[in-house]
């Protein structure tokens, strides 16, 4: 079997082109802000970028130019505020000007669910009496052949490249989920092409002894990088802490674009990669993030 | 007597509302606050669901976002948000949604999309996140949020979260499982609404609060009920125990 490990570098180079259609998912927990970071340094342009919240993540890549089109369902800084990069681009163009296809968290999941399924769409009930269902074109009504019933339906979302940020993967990207899982699974499926970022490498045998959490099989993935601390500011259940000071931080960062862009000159363009930003954090902040001990009690998977 | 802010009384009085055992989709700030004085008081079996998959959470401090890694940690179950949405939600099992947003009319209709026009608006708000689909589910909803002229205005510039719609309420038409809203918790008073117009009714003010100054924060001649009620004042205990889970006050301004 081929060996999938490749540096955040290399992956981004070659899985993540001008113009394809991204989705960086985890739900809050395990979102890759590294390979987020990589993107702006190769400056990577007109991006159709996806996901239930775009959250700090996509705003930077907004601020940064990358993106031509976000599609998401909740677009605000979570116990925050808004997100100021998305606002200027919505609001002022700035730095260019940005689409937006909106629906619900409901109907981003079916989207990715119709993805994965490679149905053309899926059906739920939802919209209904809402604005969105007027405003947004692609979400339309279809009647059920059995009840009759009038139901909301929403075309699936199949993006070129999926990135997941996993706790522990092997090297052939069978990578294991455990705290929120968001719609992780549903977007790697969807996707064409899917990085796994682990914080860990283990070997197969780790992975085969508790098969219950493999989230995501190597057989859909295309390319492994081990990078520890790569969701920072969002965490790693088991690994560390959410950094929730840096999301209040983040409402002053980016309230003016003069602060957003030297937070981005400094913190992403001004480092080489996500080694460089820990060593600039310090021990002592990353220390302070470490996640206390609490083992789950085994399981026996004999028979 | 205990001095309290309108948050606290906002918190202790939606607390109220949960029954033991009951199944409530819990939103961040007041909301989770409102749930969890709930769960250490009158409802210690209330399971507490939040959209990011997290079933059953017990969380030991106070979460920023509902992503928040405290609520995983000795929750009954963690399920994908697939599940989440489809088999909790639509699934039925959900007993109160509680909702905020930036402005709500006398439907119970609620807009946390945009102020102004759609394709250029004045104000670019979150959008719904899971909040429409909550408001056509829940088998109740309870609104809560600060009240004044701007967010209780004649008329919102976007419905994200369906309440009666209008007076003849579309909630049949559409076929939407839940019942709407139940309960309107704003900083002045309560508000429940009419089994005939389904408008919002004014059924209980806060204490020290004029009726003249709630209705001079609300765009429309709010009908008020016959037998409306003072609120009653949070008690020691609730105040004890909200001030445990908000120590730094960062829900409570």
């Amino acid at each position: 079997m081929k060996n999938k490990i490749m540096t955040m570098k290399e992956a981004v180079k070659h899985q993540v082109k001008d113009g394809d259609t991204i989705v960086i998912e985890g739900f809050t927990h395990l979102i890759c802000f590294a390979a987020g970071h990589e993107i702006i340094r190769q400056k990577k342009k007109d991006l159709v970028a996806c996901r239930l919240t775009p959250d700090l993540i996509y705003d930077q890549l907004i601020a940064s130019g990358c993106v031509r089109k976000v599609v998401f369902s909740w677009a605000g800084n979570p116990g925050v505020g808004p997100l100021y990069g998305l606002r200027r681009a919505v609001e002022n163009g700035y730095p260019r000007k940005v689409e937006i296809e909106e629906y619900t968290h409901f109907g981003m999941v079916a989207r990715f669910i119709a993805g994965a399924s490679k149905l053309p769409f899926m059906h739920l009930r939802t919209f209904s009496g809402s604005t969105l269902f007027q405003k947004n074109k692609n979400i339309k009504s279809v009647k059920c052949p059995y009840t009759g019933e009038i139901l909301a339906a929403v075309p699936a979302l199949n993006p070129d490249v999926a990135i997941i940020h996993v706790q522990r993967t092997d090297s052939l990207g069978n990578a294991q989920i455990w705290g929120l899982m968001g719609v992780q699974r549903e977007a790697a499926f969807a996707s064409q092409r899917v990085i796994i970022v682990a914080e860990e490498l283990v070997n197969k045998e780790v992975i085969r002894s508790d098969p219950n959490r493999t989230l995501i099989p190597g057989m859909i993935v295309d390319g492994v990088v081990i990078e520890p601390f790569a969701a920072h500011p969002s965490y790693a259940q088991g690994y560390y802490d959410r950094d929730n000071q840096f999301y209040v931080d983040w409402y002053n960062i980016s309230k003016s674009k003069e602060s957003m862009e030297r937070y981005i000159s400094d913190w992403i363009i001004g480092v080489s990669g996500r080694k460089e930003y820990t060593e600039k954090l310090g021990k002592e902040y990353i220390e302070k993030l470490k996640a206390k001990e609490q083992l789950s009690a085994p399981v026996n998977y004999g028979y | 007597m205990e001095s309290y802010s309108s948050s606290e009384i906002m918190v202790a009085r939606a607390a109220r509302e949960l029954k033991d055992g009951e199944v409530v989709f819990v939103g961040i700030g007041l909301p989770n606050l409102a749930c969890n004085l709930a769960r250490n008081l009158q409802a210690p079996n209330l399971i507490l669901i939040y959209e990011s998959g997290a079933v059953g959470a017990v969380p030991s401090r106070l979460p920023l976002s509902i992503g928040d890694p405290c609520l995983v940690t000795d929750s009954i179950s963690v399920c994908s948000m697939v599940e989440v949405f489809n088999y909790y939600l639509q699934g039925g099992l959900i007993d109160v949604g509680f909702l905020g947003g930036a402005q709500v009319d006398r439907f119970g209709n609620i807009n946390s999309t945009v102020i102004g026009d759609y394709q250029n608006p004045k104000v670019r708000l979150p959008g719904s996140g899971g909040a429409c689909e909550i408001s056509i589910h829940a088998k109740k909803i309870i609104i809560i949020l600060k009240q004044n002229k701007k967010t209780f205005p004649k008329k919102i510039d976007f419905i994200t979260s369906p309440g009666f719609i209008n007076e003849i309420n579309q909630r049949n038409k559409y076929n939407m499982p839940g019942r709407g809203p139940y309960l309107v918790i704003t900083d002045f008073g309560v508000y429940r609404f009419s089994d005939t117009n389904y408008e919002m009714i004014l059924t209980e003010i806060h204490p020290y609060i004029s009726l003249q100054d709630l209705k001079n924060n609300i765009s429309w001649n709010i009908k008020i009920s016959s037998e409306l009620k003072t609120t009653l004042l949070p008690s020691k205990e609730e105040l004890r125990i909200i001030h445990q889970l908000d120590p730094e006050r960062i829900h409570l301004p």
